[in-house]
């Protein structure tokens, strides 16, 4: 007997006595990151309807293999080949890796799906089921400590990104000084992009968190300051910037396979 | 206005308790500690309870309410619908006492733990002066009141009481955070201690302690979180390594 069951501990035989729903807030959490991964990975094996001139999928962004389809690929770069061991594979998958440990690593979402997936606590003061816990200081978890290099790498997505944006402000033709829903789309997906990024807890630290002497470095403290006001909402541009690529990626699915019609403004 | 709230109170000791239904008087704006002492003076005179300020300072009526740790001298009655059956239990995460009352000595043991304050050696008592900015982050851990809510919270040891051993808990580590971000500080080891000594990689960053602190200290986020990021630069930051940067911190 561990944990509130303790022999020491007041002998209580409920795990929690809360009688708010606390299973809730989990239940959600479980719901929708569960959905997202169950289409994040449909997406990434699919390997088609990820480009519809404009717009790009931000899933397949950089298309950086041989097999992405004409016009998709950075600047007509593709130093991956089409085929690894002698697999077919999907231009996304080579990248995915980069924003998916971003998000994994995130101190926001680790909190949620410790607590939605492994329950380690579903909720505050409700006995968790484990019977052991190491935390973060073993392999796998220890592995959370490369977040860092993952907010690296989603830094210099954002830029691809980004550009991806700006290239939907041409028309199918490829003129520029057009605009289209699928703009709007990407630029709110790409934005949203930056706003998680830059809210990080690692950002904070790495522009100016780190120091002792805020007065030795009016600066960096400025621009602690200005992230630190975005971190208080990284939870709130976490789940915003998630719903927003998916939708970006759904959007350009629906426009390449021809269900909807990427309306232009002008 | 006067009405009546029924109650369950936990009583007994660490060799046997159970919850007791009493129903009680209570007034328009009163807390649960005002009915608790109710209780105490009319229904249960050796019902045992810890308090002290009734102000939300002193940090000696936590207990849990509803099953969420909370003050008592904080909740309001009438947060609670007014047939609703409020319940009444000891921290969960410390030795039963008798009651309401919990054995928190494990606390202090941490506190000796971390070592305190060390002035530089070459500033005389009294002549520090500090900026308002560097002041200003440290002073949100020192509103900590030591209720420990946070450490009764925290599942690493509240769900493992076998990991008491080598954890030290969200308020202590506000207490490294707020030493470690000292400008005059001489001790440079905080952040390895912090993680190989007290725990720090064995938080798994819910926020629980944030949640129930009474202050309302952002413990998560602006503590442990910092403190782990400053662990990541000596211990798990390749570029830092790389560029010899690991070396001038220890000679710091």
């Amino acid at each position: 007997m561990s944990g509130v069951f303790s022999p020491t501990r007041a002998k209580i035989k409920e795990r929690t006595l809360r009688t708010d729903k606390w299973w809730l807030e989990p239940a959600i959490t479980f719901g929708v990151l569960f959905s997202f991964v169950i289409y994040a990975t449909f997406r990434a094996f699919e390997g088609a309807n990820y480009f519809v001139e404009p717009l790009i999928s931000p899933f397949y962004s950089p298309c950086l293999s041989e097999a992405c389809v004409e016009g998709s690929k950075l600047f007509g770069w593709a130093p991956v080949s089409a085929q690894v061991l002698g697999f077919a594979l999907s231009p996304a998958l080579i990248i995915l890796i980069f924003p998916l440990g971003f998000r994994m690593t995130c101190y926001y979402y680790r909190k949620a799906y410790y607590r939605a997936f492994w329950l380690s606590p579903p909720a505050c003061a409700v006995a968790e089921p484990h019977t052991k816990y190491t935390g973060e200081t073993r392999a796998p978890l220890i592995l959370q400590n490369a977040h860092r290099w993952f907010f690296y790498a989603g830094l210099v997505f954002n830029v691809f990104l980004t550009y991806d944006a700006v290239l939907a402000f041409k028309n199918n033709d490829g003129q520029w000084g057009h605009m289209s829903v699928g703009t709007l789309v990407l630029v709110a997906s790409s934005s949203l992009l930056w706003f998680y990024s830059l809210s990080c807890h690692t950002c904070r630290h790495t522009v100016g968190g780190r120091l002792k002497h805020f007065s030795k470095h009016p600066v960096r403290y400025k621009l602690w300051s200005v992230v630190s006001v975005l971190n208080t909402k990284h939870q709130q541009f976490a789940w915003f910037s998630l719903a927003a690529v998916a939708f970006a990626d759904i959007y350009v699915r629906q426009v390449a396979t021809g269900a909807w019609t990427n309306f232009y403004f002008f | 206005m006067t009405r009546k709230l029924n109650l369950r109170i936990w009583r007994g000791d660490s060799t046997d308790g159970g919850l007791k239904d009493v129903v009680v008087d209570v007034n328009e704006g009163e807390v649960v500690l005002d009915v608790i002492h109710r209780v105490q003076a009319t229904q249960m005179g050796d019902l045992a309870v810890r308090w002290n300020c009734k102000a939300g300072k002193c940090g000696s009526c936590s207990m849990e309410i509803n099953g969420k740790p909370r003050l008592a001298c904080m909740t309001q009655v009438a947060s609670f619908d007014e047939d609703e059956t409020i319940t009444i239990t000891p921290l969960r995460a410390f030795p039963i006492i008798k009651d309401l009352v919990t054995d928190v000595s494990f606390n202090y043991k941490k506190a000796m733990e971390i070592p305190a304050y060390e002035h530089p050696t070459d500033l005389a008592p009294g002549a520090a002066r500090m900026e308002q900015v560097d002041v200003e982050r440290s002073q949100e851990f020192r509103k900590c009141i030591e209720c420990f809510l946070c450490q009764n919270t925290c599942h690493v040891i509240r769900d493992h009481e076998e990991n008491k051993k080598s954890f030290a808990g969200p308020r202590f580590f506000i207490r490294i955070a707020e030493l470690d971000m000292h400008p005059l500080d001489r001790i440079k080891n905080r952040k390895r201690t912090a993680q190989e000594e007290h725990g720090l990689g064995m938080c798994n960053i819910t926020k629980c302690c944030t949640e129930v602190c009474p202050e309302h200290i952002k413990i998560t986020d602006n503590a442990i979180i910092p403190m782990k990021e400053r662990v990541v630069d000596i211990k798990y930051d390749p570029a830092r390594m790389f560029s010899g940067l690991l070396r001038r911190e220890k000679r710091d």
